[in-house]
């Protein structure tokens, strides 16, 4: 067979062997002592300090081993009834974020929420779950949350706030002044009815809902098409052919969880099932949805017309005349989606609503809707009027407006005209806020009355109709806060038991005379829709009107085009305060805790910017200095910039972090667009170190990733698979497993862990970095500790970078062909890999550990044992896959270090803490485990039943996490299970290990990702 | 058993011939208990033929789940003894009580409201959601229940082994005693012997050759002897070895905190609730068979009987109420940890008591008879280990163990299948 010449690289300190990357690949653990900073290296500890201290506390640790401290067993006084002290609850609820809306059950301990999990029976989203919603446990103990409501700035009783506000409501409804209710798109139908509720006792009062990302172009578009104000719902899974125009669907676009794990069923591949969908994306900044597509095209934002119009006019015969964009990817992907009629989807991430029309008119012209696009389950998640706020802002700083009310939104921070509120709201007569902290907005407003976290709260859901969610509280209030609804309907009079509330709307309304009480258990209540309603009929394209407007707003442009976008870690910036989305690797850049401007290779190179050079980036109003960070993918002569950063009121984890791009945002049109138009980028010849992860730990160039076409795949099912061979002491090519050094096999008799990663389903969002730090108390370091290369994610996503170009000698990898593959690298192919500890059988840390702290188990772990470990880090030099993790410092009750780990530093941040995991302490070695508390703890079930452990009953936190199935986990010696047949049955010829030359024998296999591109 | 071997061990002034004449003593009680648990195991087997074994067995584990907390078979406790009760009520009348006492003796029934008054006024918990075969399986049980007597409660036959292993100590002692008593007398009769023949020889000195005469009139220099270099090495061999020794055992310490026996805020006896009043241990410590904590009993669980038992043995009225002054004023009582497992081990009381079927005595000690409770264990891992090296495991009858029973037998290890044997030593299965 060919042997795989591909050349993968991490990033491109890796492609241009810089001198930083040569210097660090080799020296896994940076050994510079990090205690000094630079500012006060002469105060630090010097080595007879450290001496001395050393001396004193073994003197102190023996003084005070003698007795042991007394400890305390505070019981209850009444035991709730269904708390037993360790034993977890499950409770069933719903997640709530602005536009994100996923059905979660919620792990509690002691009466304290510690873990999200996805709800299993919802059908939309099957147990898929978000990282946004991973780690928004952790916001329930944001110690930056307002413990009490306050009164400018002062705090108050609830009893003072209510009269206070209901006076003045009452005063400037009884003058008819207006008063205005902002808030993101509401969905919730009780919210809704209690915003009416509300409205009802001040009728003028209006309700404005817009999102800080507005999909209003796609409801207006619809509107002209159909004649319906509605986002369709998608099916992914039914397309053979996905187009999508600058759509992150699997990352931000309209429900990427969802989008997720229907795309991901077209992807799989098995014994059974040899086709798989064809996916062209056409963007300007390299996201997530890019990363994953077979065919991708860097576009410049005002092509966006362009590329859209010829797609069109080469479907239809009603042209649009718009100076046209020949492109052979494009031409490809309309022959590709005639042949796929019915069985296709174009998509667009454009707030423009000509565009979307035109991508309305593409589906129904390809026969899509009623197949893959559908307003029976229409999203009720966007419903922001731009229009609408527009002209609230307008109202504002007329002063027309008497008392405005912001629910869940946050203006002043993510609305481009912010500062013109921030300038006269201290003009409105009432202004309150249900902000949880004081926010940018909230801490102008007159009142703040902090709404409850969503854990603490009653709610409900229709995300899309048909599909209704119920939230319950996990948790009584921890601060003195009141849920929304709840004040709003204590303001307009009525009860105000928002508990009572949902149920009559539930009993009345929704449930149709089914139990009340199943559906808070299930949490989710699909009664659908009648299968009878017929999708609405087109109304036709006016092919004059969208080219005039086409040639109107997409003008060709010299210089730097602008794409803002949001990032899958801090999305809107909502949760910028949340340790673990700051330090959440983006699965692209692999940056933490900054924002950067992506720029193209070659203009970095035009310009000799190096990565981490500061520059200030102009948009001719304002300006703003970030660090430049090269990105492969980077459509030529554009720039992308995250939203969400640049927080300034939202605690000590998310304030300064990065620079907030809202205010760039463009108004086009009555339309909220993310083309920012041009900037100008000048260096200031400063360069300061990203923090990113994506050259540590790097695997040196071996063949780590096995790759092949759908149509090598269709000839031989292990197409692209490297099987390495070693010469034996006769001479003889045989497979690495036939030379053994170790004499004993380890006997696995019962149980023996395994899992399975498919790099085809893996689109690597990261919900298991999350999921897994949340599980596993895993600490935040911080980032200059990243910036160290000592982050102590257990999982990381690896994103390899590769093309097509193939070096001229097998095995000789970045010498010399680096000119030729520099071309490749401006649009590479992206491949994602989850690495952890691989669990190997013949575990090369085993071997070397002097003191036996790192063992391997009878089923099949590599145990680390903390209390043994002595720190000599011999395991993590000698583990090939690098992926132990050192602890270099205390992490924990160091807050003058870590202040940023609040997990472990504040006694609120504490309580996310899983009790059965041990919080590591300073010089040990930590890794992955297999989740092994979470396997001891289905053994114990199992046990106690007197059965054996069902397939899929014990689960990492990755894989239950994981929204596409990508990793599988089980136990191996159960034949019947998942991880079993994927190895042996449904996809044997894809399974490899990574570095089977090392006959390590790792129980975690990965399958060979396979791409549907034609090399014809 | 182990543990009585373990207190030997642990006894390091003991010698070796006290160690074996224990060691017959363990092998004893073992071979006693054993008896015990057969003649228990027959009885219980030939109770149950002609009856239906199947309920009774169902009605057994109901029984053991909700009513034997305040019930006992054949004494009285916090309620009746059951015996007989089939036969001393109606069935109708039984069920409607189990399931609804208080609303009997509100409606005014005489035998309930007679029943009520003569028991103090405790209520009895209420069961509604029992089925009429699951009231009816408890009292099929109740009716079949062998009688103590013969039923070798495994805590009672601990108990009976541990007064024994404390009278097994005094016996050494004694012969320890005689033993010194004989040694001494010997050395008495010795020195007599010597001085009365010195004597002897002196008086006919000039009879005796010139080697004999200087063996009689050898003088003993102790001063000679003590500043031999033989004698000064011998002792300091002896008093470094001796240093060594008490260090290692005095850092190996450490940490250990056997017999931990702190004040409690209330003096909260064991003796009397767990020996004399035979409350299960399950009814305070709620979670001992089901979660890893067997958790502290919250103030409403001693509420259950102290809303009524206003008074116990003498001196204990004040007690009382200050627990119920807590009570009242919604104030947990912040008891003293005896148990404190380091946070690096992972402990699952439910492990060792649902699923491997042991006693609790058998770590913490016979706490039935602890007027303070004290740490019985040092809780040591070698403990830990020790014990799941000698154990076998509880794999009868439960299909999770099926596979590993095979592999046992298949590798022809010899004796049971321990815990070390299906991996019970990982280091995994107790850190992480």
């Amino acid at each position: 067979m060919k042997e795989n010449t591909k050349v993968y690289w991490k990033g491109l300190e890796e492609l241009n062997q810089t001198e930083d990357f040569v210097k660090t690949a080799h020296n896994e653990f940076p050994e510079y002592l990090p205690l000094k900073s630079e500012d006060n290296a002469e105060s630090g500890p010097d080595r007879r300090d450290f001496l001395k201290m050393l001396g004193f506390s073994v003197a102190a640790v023996t003084l005070a081993a003698c007795e042991a401290p007394v400890k305390k067993a505070i019981p209850y006084v009444n035991k709730p009834e269904e708390i037993d002290p360790g034993i977890a609850n499950y409770y069933a609820t719903t997640y709530i974020d602005g536009s994100e809306c996923l059905p979660v059950v919620v792990k509690t301990r002691e009466g304290r929420p510690i873990k999200i999990e996805g709800n299993k029976l919802s059908s939309v989203y099957q147990g898929g779950t978000s990282v946004k919603a991973q780690a928004s446990v952790l916001g329930l103990y944001d110690t930056a949350r307002l413990a009490k409501p306050t009164i400018k700035g002062k705090s108050a009783s609830w009893d003072k706030i209510d009269a206070e506000i209901t006076s003045s409501l009452e005063t400037i409804a009884s003058a008819g002044g207006e008063i205005r209710i902002v808030t993101p798109s509401i969905y919730s139908p009780s919210t809704k009815r209690a915003l009416s509720v509300f409205a009802s006792k001040f009728p003028t009062a209006k309700h404005i809902q817009y999102d800080a990302i507005s999909y209003y172009g796609i409801l207006k578009a619809n509107q002209i098409t159909f004649g319906q104000y509605a986002v369709p719902s998608y099916d992914f899974s039914k397309a053979d052919v996905i187009v999508s125009l600058g759509a992150d669907f699997l990352g931000t676009w309209i429900s990427p969880t969802e989008f997720a794990r229907q795309y991901a069923a077209t992807r799989k591949l098995s014994a059974k099932k040899k086709t798989m969908s064809r996916h062209y994306q056409f963007e300007t900044g390299l996201s997530l949805t890019g990363s994953n597509a077979d065919y991708r095209v860097g576009i410049k934002p005002s092509e966006e017309a362009a590329f859209v119009s010829e797609l069109y006019n080469k479907l239809s015969s009603n042209k649009i005349s718009v100076s046209s964009k020949k492109n052979d990817v494009l031409n490809k992907a309309a022959t590709d989606l005639l042949n796929a009629r019915g069985k296709s989807l174009v998509v667009s991430g454009s707030n423009d609503p000509s565009i979307q029309a035109v991508v309305n008119e593409i589906n129904v012209i390809l026969g899509n809707y009623g197949s893959t696009i559908s307003f029976k389950n229409a999203y009720q998640t966007f419903q922001g009027n731009d229009e609408q706020m527009n002209t609230f802002v307008d109202e504002l700083v007329a002063g027309t407006v008497k008392a405005v009310i912001f629910y869940g939104v946050n203006p002043v921070y993510d609305y481009y005209r912010g500062a013109e509120i921030e300038k006269v709201l201290k003009n409105t007569l009432l202004t309150v806020s249900f902000a949880d902290r004081a926010d940018e907005t909230a801490s102008l407003c007159t009142f703040i009355a902090p709404d409850s976290h969503y854990l603490e709260s009653w709610n409900d859901a229709e995300p899309k109709i048909g599909f209704y969610s119920l939230a319950q509280p996990t948790i009584k209030n921890i601060f003195d806060t009141r849920q929304a609804q709840s004040s709003l309907l204590k303001w307009a009079g009525a009860p105000s038991d928002f508990y009572a509330f949902v149920k009559s709307t539930w009993t009345s309304s929704i449930l149709n005379g089914q139990s009340w009480d199943k559906a808070l258990h299930d949490g989710v209540l699909e009664p659908g829709i009648s299968s009878t309603t017929v999708e609405p009929a087109s109304n036709g394209l006016d092919v004059t009107a969208i080219s005039t407007s086409f040639t109107k707003n997409y003008t060709a442009v010299n210089g730097i085009e602008l794409k803002v976008y949001e990032k899958i870690g801090l999305g809107n910036g909502a949760q910028a305060n949340n340790p673990w989305l700051q330090e959440f690797p983006d699965p692209i850049s692999k940056a933490t805790w900054d924002n950067y401007i992506a720029l193209p290779i070659s203009y970095a190179k035009e310009k000799g910017l190096e990565q981490g050079a500061l520059v200030k980036v102009t948009n001719g109003k304002s300006s703003i200095t970030l660090p430049v960070l090269i990105q492969p993918g980077q459509a030529k002569g554009t720039a992308s910039i995250a939203l969400g950063y640049g927080r300034s009121k939202s605690g000590k984890c998310g304030d300064g972090v990065g620079q907030n791009v809202f205010t760039w945002l463009k108004n086009v049109e009555g339309f909220i667009s993310t083309n920012a138009g041009t900037v100008t980028i000048e260096p200031t010849g400063e360069v300061v170190k990203l923090a990113l992860t994506q050259t540590h730990q790097t695997l040196m160039a071996r063949p780590i990733i096995q790759d092949a076409t759908l149509e090598e795949y269709k000839k031989n099912p292990s197409a692209g698979r490297f099987i390495p061979l070693v010469t034996n002491g006769d001479g003889k090519k045989v497979a690495p497993a036939e030379l053994d050094i170790w004499k004993d096999q380890h006997h696995q008799p019962n149980h023996l862990w395994s899992m399975s990663i498919d790099l085809n389903s893996c689109i690597g969002c990261g919900a298991c970095v999350i999921a897994c730090q949340a599980e596993n108390n895993v600490p935040v370091v911080g980032k200059k500790e990243v910036i160290n290369a000592r982050e102590m994610h257990w999982i990381r996503i690896d994103r390899y970078y590769s093309s097509e170009f193939e070096p001229k000698e097998t095995g000789v990898y970045f010498d010399g062909d680096v000119v030729a593959m520099e071309d490749p690298s401006e649009n590479p192919q992206v491949t994602f890999q989850p690495m952890m500890c691989q669990h190997c059988n013949h575990a090369p840390c085993e071997t070397v550990c002097p003191v036996a702290a790192t063992t391997h188990s009878s089923e099949g772990l590599n145990q680390m044992t903390y209390n043994r470990c002595i720190g000599t880090r011999y395991c993590a030099n000698n583990c090939p896959y690098k992926v132990r993790r050192f602890n270099w410092f205390k992490y924990f009750d160091n807050g003058d270090m870590f202040d940023k780990n609040v997990t472990m530093n504040t006694s609120l941040g504490r309580m996310v803490l899983n009790p059965d995991v041990t919080v590591r302490s300073r010089g040990v070695m930590e890794k992955c485990s297999f989740c092994v508390q979470k396997i001891q703890e289905g053994k114990l079930k199992a046990k106690k039943e007197k059965r054996k452990i069902e397939d899929g009953e014990v689960q990492t936190a990755c894989a239950a996490s994981c929204a596409t199935g990508a990793i599988v986990f089980g136990d191996y010696r159960d034949l019947n299970s998942q991880v079993y047949k994927e190895r042996n049955e449904e996809n044997k010829e894809r399974t490899y290990t990574v570095l089977e030359e090392l006959n390590v024998q790792p129980n975690v296999t990965y399958l060979t990702k396979i791409r549907n591109i034609s090399k014809a | 058993m182990a543990k009585i071997s373990e207190k030997t061990h642990f006894n390091m002034s003991k010698i070796n011939i006290l160690r074996s004449v224990s060691r017959t003593l363990v092998a004893f009680f073992i071979a006693s208990v054993a008896t015990f648990n057969t003649i228990a195991q027959d009885s219980t087997a030939a109770a149950a033929s002609g009856a239906d074994a199947a309920l009774i067995a169902q009605g057994e584990q109901l029984f053991k789940e909700n009513c034997k907390s305040c019930h006992h078979v054949y004494e009285e406790s916090v309620g009746p003894a059951l015996s007989g009760v089939t036969k001393r009520r109606k069935t109708a009348w039984l069920h409607s009580w189990i399931r609804n006492s208080s609303k009997m003796i509100a409606d005014g029934d005489k035998e309930a409201v007679e029943l009520f008054n003569k028991w103090n006024k405790v209520q009895m918990t209420s069961f509604p959601t029992f089925t009429d075969a699951q009231i009816d399986a408890i009292l099929l049980y109740v009716e079949n229940a062998p009688k103590p007597a013969a039923k070798a409660d495994p805590s009672a036959s601990s108990t009976t082994a541990q007064g024994q292993s404390a009278s097994g100590s005094s016996n050494d002692t004694l012969i320890l005693g005689i033993v010194v008593v004989v040694l001494i007398l010997v050395l008495v009769v010795l020195t007599i012997f010597i001085s009365v023949i010195k004597r002897f020889l002196k008086e006919k000195e000039a009879t005796l050759a010139e080697d004999d005469k200087e063996l009689v009139n050898q003088s003993f220099d102790i001063k000679k002897f003590v500043s031999s270099k033989g004698f000064i090495a011998i002792v300091s061999v002896i008093f470094v070895v001796i240093t060594i020794r008490a260090c290692w055992l005095g850092m190996m310490d450490i940490g250990v905190h056997q017999n931990y026996q702190p004040v409690q805020p209330i003096p909260y006896s064991h003796k009397l609730h767990a020996g004399d009043l035979k409350i299960n241990c399950n009814y305070c410590h709620t979670t001992v068979y089901k979660s890893k904590s067997a958790s502290i009993p919250s103030l409403n669980i001693c509420m259950n009987c102290h809303t009524h038992v206003k008074k116990g043995p003498s001196g204990s009225e004040d007690l009382i109420k200050q627990l119920t002054d807590a009570y009242e004023k919604n104030q947990p009582i912040r008891w003293i940890r005896v148990h404190n497992l380091p946070d690096l081990a992972y402990f699952n009381h439910s492990q060792h008591t649902t699923v491997a079927g042991i006693e609790c005595q058998k770590c913490h000690g016979p706490i039935e008879e602890m007027e303070v409770v004290k740490q019985y264990s040092n809780l040591t891992m070698g403990w830990c280990i020790n014990c799941h090296r000698e154990t076998a495991v509880n794999a009868k009858d439960n299909a999770y163990y099926d596979r590993l029973l095979k592999v046992h037998e298949q590798a022809k290890r010899k004796g049971d299948m321990t815990a070390e044997n299906i991996g019970g030593l990982d280091c995994s299965k107790c850190h992480y």
